[in-house]
């Protein structure tokens, strides 16, 4: 069975190491803990050895690439429990030599030599743009079949070896269960790190393919985006709002009575705004190119609305300023806009700091993908009517979970505790919030 | 050191201001990496500029023009006795044209934003160079590109001391001109300056150890220019070793072999050149030269120690400056993360004399030696055109072709203007075209280049 190796944590909040020198070759057999790789940090230079015995299907990465934490390094034909298989390629002893690199300072010839043979006399037929092609998508040109004149290589033939779209003759005979769908297939725009190719599904079973919706596309790529590219940390806390809880079920018919139906979350939305105002980092982006971050002077609250078409995260102006049964009826309108799919652009643009309140679906806890370029979101889960321990007597409180999730280049886990707690604070003594506005 | 408290911290440094070492520094700094050169000249162009290709061929210039003025009287056209001004020339060839060039490379390193620092680069360990000299400075850097280049080598056996023996740096001089000059070398550097002195008006022996002017390179290429050398030269002297030099006077005696001694006013060591990697500090790092002195390098340039790149010359033959720049240019990218690699199929080499002989890729011999199935094609100049109206008739274009596939393998061409009709065949050859390709493209009459197509054309009939 084919298995992936991947990069392994290297600790220290390091993120991607260079690689050295790859220690093995493609067929060859390892023992587990034999030595697979050499990489560099920016802090020292590590041999990762292999976790498993079998045999090296796939090296992914070669000399002087830098790769990521995660990133797939070699793929593993595991073969627990067989042994001497000699046919399969020369074994690798444990003897393999330590990270001695003045004993071993010997090039190894490029692999053109290698796998030329196998091709027949001449350099490789490709032009150099196509050559740097086959570089670029990973693949070693020597193996391609050209289909062109005088066996020329052209970006096709390297594109198919690729995989990215194999040749008519390649499909497998069993056909999708879905129809046909005329929506043109486009891959997600890259981030940077490059996902390994997929393996043949249909190899152990029916598969079925669906192309993903606009909505659903953009809603992948951003939350790679984000994911891929800010440290996320999360800080969790508890709210105890058994006093705002009650205001909110005393004011529901005079509420309903202005026409608005009173939730939590308009008050999650003030209690998050008005403690941005005290730490104003989390309601900022980060400018990596000029090395500045950029703190607005505005408050413009993004709410996550479940559609029955995906997340959308339309933005509600001032939050700070405007008055709770104000910001509940606008909350209420544009959910209702977005859950229509009547939203405009200027419902969606412009916010500075997310909340998500996941509590109408139950659990206990989740933590959000932050709205890339935003810097932090606040997810809440289910309030529920839970013991506590009160003046030394066990009372039933209403309890909140959240969650603050921020940027690590921005802010620290202490100013996420503080941003946090100012955000419970408001929640627990909810005459707070009279007061600030 | 006074100043060796001073480091500065780069991403890259180019031990180096030649082609290959300002390839490099000009690409880095196009990606964004700070990048500083460290020359011991605080100049770039490297031998290239200075001492080498670009003052060789200014010379050769001339001495082309005066081959041409010497053939215009074939047709009938007579300037009389040419008188040669040799301050107006050095003059020329060290103001006008290397030193705007000079002059050029600096102001691109300045607008690209490449630091030159003056002195000498020494490897302190695999992230740190002290700079001997003039600007005495450590320099930390996260990679190194070693571009150090190679230097004239000296005459096995029997190297001598004096300001009468000259290598091609101090020929390219041109302090005056020997009534008698010993050229010692067939190769590229020998024939071209031998051409050189012989059109200023010296008389050139020369003489060559192995029993052919340029070894390594088709006979049916070399023999137009082994037959003009044998009028322009007194004597050459092939299979021949020069065994001792001795100064006598003002002229220096040369023996041959176990035979006879020659005097002659000057004697040009022509034998070859060495890669510079001694005294670089390199054993601080985990670069280690071969026994001949080049650094290997990997698919991207990349040393054996992982923040240390080379280039050039000092990573092998062929020793050429082309060769040099493309792999700095791979370096860089390299050093930026670029998925680059020197996959070059061919590395076209000219050598200007006249006539001149350029080829690149699979040679004939070498198809030969390998027993490589191939279709090898000839066109001679005499049927064409314009070589008749040049006078030139003596050419010869040759195509080596894949017998399979017709895939051009190697082109060789011999004949005035062969240096540029080269760029084609290296074309072929790198983008994989076949001699159809070629035959079917339509070249301008008429001109040299149809000879290419021709010799294309004749592989397209069945044997």
């Amino acid at each position: 069975m084919p298995r992936p190796f991947v990069l392994p944590d290297l600790g220290e909040g390091l993120t991607e190491a260079e690689i050295v020198k790859v220690l093995v070759q493609e067929g060859d057999r390892v023992q587990e803990d034999a030595p697979l790789l050499e990489v560099e940090t920016d802090k020292a230079t590590v041999e990762i050895p292999s976790p498993v015995t079998g045999r090296v299907a796939k090296i992914h990465v070669q000399p002087g690439q830098t790769v990521k934490v995660g990133a797939v390094l070699v793929t593993f034909d595991e073969e627990a429990g067989r042994g001497g298989a000699a046919s399969l390629g020369t074994t690798l002893a444990r003897s393999a030599p330590p990270a001695d690199h003045t004993t071993s300072a010997t090039q190894r010839a490029p692999a053109a030599t290698a796998a030329a043979a196998t091709r027949g006399s001449g350099p490789v037929a490709a032009t150099p743009a196509t050559r740097r092609l086959a570089r670029e998508l990973g693949v070693d040109i020597h193996t391609v079949r050209g289909t062109g004149h005088g066996g020329r290589v052209s970006d096709d033939d390297v594109r198919a070896a690729a995989g990215g779209r194999p040749p008519a003759s390649a499909q497998p005979a069993a056909q999708p269960v879905a129809p046909e769908r005329p929506a043109t297939r486009k891959p997600l725009a890259p981030v940077g790190a490059e996902a390994p190719a997929l393996p043949r599904f249909e190899q152990w079973g029916a598969v079925e393919r669906q192309p993903l919706s606009h909505l659903r596309r953009t809603i992948a790529e951003r939350m790679t985006l984000s994911a891929t590219l800010v440290p996320h940390v999360t800080h969790f806390d508890r709210a105890d709002i058994t006093e705002l809880d009650a205001i909110i079920r005393r004011n529901v018919e005079p509420a309903r009575q202005r026409g608005v139906t009173l939730t939590l979350t308009s008050f999650l939305l003030k209690a998050a705004a008005l403690a941005l105002r005290e730490h104003p980092q989390f309601n900022a982006s980060l400018d990596p190119a000029a090395g500045e971050l950029i703190l607005k002077r505005y408050c413009h609250l993004g709410v996550a609305v479940a559609t029955d078409r995906g997340l959308i995260v339309p933005v509600i102006r001032d939050v700070d300023k405007k008055p709770l049964i104000e910001l509940q009826g606008e909350l209420a309108a544009l959910a209702q806009r977005v859950r229509d799919g009547k939203a405009t652009l200027e419902d969606l643009r412009g916010g500075t700091f997310t909340v998500t309140n996941i509590g109408a679906l139950g659990g206990t806890g989740a933590v959000p993908i932050i709205n890339y370029p935003e810097v932090a979101i606040l997810g809440a889960a289910r309030a529920r009517e839970e013991p506590v321990v009160l003046d030394g007597r066990i009372v039933p409180r209403v309890l909140l979970p959240l969650s603050l999730t921020f940027d690590h280049r921005v802010a620290d886990g202490a100013d996420g505790a503080r941003f946090a707690a100012a955000i419970v604070r408001r929640l627990e003594r909810p005459e707070q919030l009279l007061l600030e506005w | 050191m006074v100043m060796g408290d001073l480091v500065r911290e780069v991403d890259v440094a180019v031990v180096g201001g030649g082609p290959g070492g300002y390839s490099a520094a000009f690409r880095c700094a196009e990606l964004g990496l700070e990048t500083v050169v460290v020359d011991a000249s605080r100049r770039l162009g490297g031998a290239c500029l200075w001492e080498g290709c670009i003052p060789s061929k200014a010379l050769l210039h001339v001495s082309a023009v005066l081959g041409e003025v010497e053939r215009a009287k074939e047709f009938g056209v007579d300037f009389g006795e040419p008188r040669i001004a040799l301050d107006a020339l050095r003059k020329w060839k060290a103001e006008r044209v290397v030193g705007k060039l000079a002059r050029g490379l600096a102001g691109v390193a300045k607008a690209k934003g490449v630091e030159i620092v003056g002195g000498r680069g020494v490897f302190e360990d695999s992230r740190a160079l002290r700079v001997e000299g003039d600007e005495p400075q450590k320099i930390r850097f996260k990679h190194a590109v070693v571009a150090t280049g190679s230097a004239p080598s000296p005459l096995p056996g029997a190297a001598l001391a004096s300001d009468r023996v000259m290598d091609s740096t101090g020929a390219l001089e041109l302090s005056d001109l020997p009534e008698r000059l010993l050229v010692v070398g067939g190769g590229y550097i020998g024939l071209e300056l031998g051409q050189v002195y012989t059109a200023l008006g010296s008389k050139v022996t020369l003489v060559e150890m192995t029993d052919g002017l340029l070894p390594g390179v088709d006979r049916d290429l070399v023999q137009p220019l082994a037959r003009h050398c044998e009028k322009l030269f007194v004597k050459i002297r092939l299979g021949t070793k020069v065994t001792s030099l001795h100064e006598q006077g003002s002229q220096i005696e040369a023996r041959f072999g176990e035979g006879d001694t020659v005097a002659f006013d000057r004697v040009l060591v022509a034998v070859g050149r060495r890669p510079v990697s001694a005294e670089l500090g390199l054993e601080t790092t985990r670069v280690r030269p071969d026994a001949h002195g080049f650094v290997a390098v990997d698919e991207r340039c990349r040393t054996a120690d992982p923040r240390i790149w080379a280039v050039g010359d000092v990573t092998g033959e062929p020793m050429l400056a082309h060769r040099a720049m493309r792999q700095g240019k791979v370096a860089a990218e390299a050093i930026a993360g670029r998925p680059a690699a020197f996959d070059t199929v061919v590395v076209p080499a000219v050598v200007f004399t006249d006539p001149e002989v350029a080829w690149c890729g699979l040679t004939e011999s070498q198809a030969l030696r390998e027993g490589r199935p191939v279709r090898i094609a000839k066109f001679q100049w005499a049927a064409s055109g314009r070589a008749a109206t040049l006078g030139r008739s003596d050419g010869l274009t040759k195509l080596i072709a894949d017998a399979d596939t017709g895939r051009v393998l190697g082109v060789g061409i011999v004949g005035p203007g062969a240096g540029e009709l080269i760029a084609e065949g290296a074309l072929a050859v790198e983008a994989a075209l076949t001699a159809e390709d070629l035959a079917a493209t339509i070249h301008t009459h008429p001109t040299l280049s149809e000879t290419l197509m021709e010799a294309a054309e004749t592989l397209l009939r069945p044997t």
